[in-house]
């Protein structure tokens, strides 16, 4: 299925390269419809794999590339079911989310996201998926969980830890607080900077160069330098349901969700 | 070196110019999230256009509680 249009993201297949637009509002927030049109993606990409050179993730939204995980949707899930379902019900979300981003992660193709606003927690996350990180001048990222309690639990320390040094992962994660574009390029984070709004237009000017090179050996290049921390995985969701279980986390989520802040995301 | 005085200046112009607010109706007493009519994602767009503009970082745990220009500007003030 090279064409796909749903209610949290649409897919475009031309000439190579897939554009995955995601486009729930208010900032493509990562809930159920987001994760299950993600499913659909990677498996239309089985499809048409070995003819695609490069894939594009952006987002159509004005606010950002994703804000994360629906808090919403996950307290208002939450608060209905007792503990032992809760907790279950958690991690098998976790462990549909790992199998969406692994998959993305993986894919034999490159893949290059185009940043802009707000990339936070699980959207950060789908990002660090990719292997080239555009980004505007206006783009911030963030991990933010510790406020609610918790630990980033889409894979994104993993991912991290794969590409950067210890140090700024531990600033971000431990203060919660975002960098923007620039000082994310100078760590190396991010691959290239555009101008405001210019994400997208310089991603397919990347797009354009990776097409020009043979597949099985960008694909076996990608492979090797790229691989997939399962056990690291496997060990950030148990981290991650040991302290959803903590009464504070739900507290954490209903101040979050009924909150009238002025900055709630600001730590 | 700026001063305080240039500092907060130069934030309420970029402000004014990037919010579409009217250039001179903006003071450094106002409170931004009622003059500028933004949210907490609009204010971190603020402060990436701030930190740009004036070359620093600014961690956004340092404008948890800010809401005037003044006291926004000290902050950015503080490192330069």
């Amino acid at each position: 299925m090279k064409l796909f249009t749903g209610k949290a993201l649409r897919w475009e297949w031309r000439d190579s390269v897939v554009e995955l637009m995601l486009d729930r509002e208010p900032a493509n927030e990562i809930g159920l419809a987001m994760l299950e049109e993600l499913e659909k993606f990677v498996a239309a990409v089985e499809t048409f794999a070995p003819e695609t050179s490069a894939c594009i993730i952006y987002s159509e939204r004005r606010l950002g590339f994703s804000a994360g995980a629906d808090l919403r949707e996950l307290y208002h899930g939450a608060a209905q079911l007792a503990e032992k379902e809760r907790l279950c019900g958690v991690r098998a979300f976790l462990e549909r989310i790992h199998a969406v981003f692994n998959a993305i992660d993986a894919v034999p193709f490159t893949t290059i996201a185009a940043v802009h606003g707000v990339c936070f927690g699980g959207g950060f996350e789908l990002a660090l998926t990719c292997d080239i990180i555009v980004a505007d001048k206006l783009a911030r990222f963030a991990f933010p969980e510790l406020r609610l309690g918790l630990i980033p639990g889409f894979g994104g320390i993993p991912r991290l830890k794969r590409d950067l040094g210890n140090a700024f992962i531990r600033d971000l994660l431990l203060t919660g607080r975002s960098v923007n574009a620039a000082r994310a390029q100078s760590v190396g984070l991010v691959a290239q900077l555009a101008a405001e709004g210019e994400a997208l237009h310089i991603a397919r000017a990347t797009a354009a160069q990776i097409i020009k090179f043979d597949g099985v050996t960008r694909a076996a290049a990608k492979k090797f330098i790229k691989p997939i921390p399962h056990e690291e995985f496997r060990r950030e969701i148990d981290l991650f349901c040991e302290l959803f279980a903590r009464p504070t986390v739900m507290a954490a989520l209903k101040k979050f969700v009924e909150s009238s802040d002025a900055m709630p995301y600001l730590p | 070196m700026r001063t305080l005085e240039q500092t907060t200046q130069e934030v309420l112009d970029l402000a004014s110019k990037h919010f579409h607010v009217p250039a001179g109706s903006l003071a450094p007493e106002d409170d931004f999230f009622k003059k500028l009519g933004i949210d907490s994602l609009q204010t971190l767009e603020m402060l990436s256009r701030l930190e740009n503009h004036f070359g620093i970082e600014l961690p956004d745990y340092e404008v948890q509680g800010v809401s005037d220009f003044r006291t926004l500007a000290s902050r950015i003030q503080s490192r330069l």
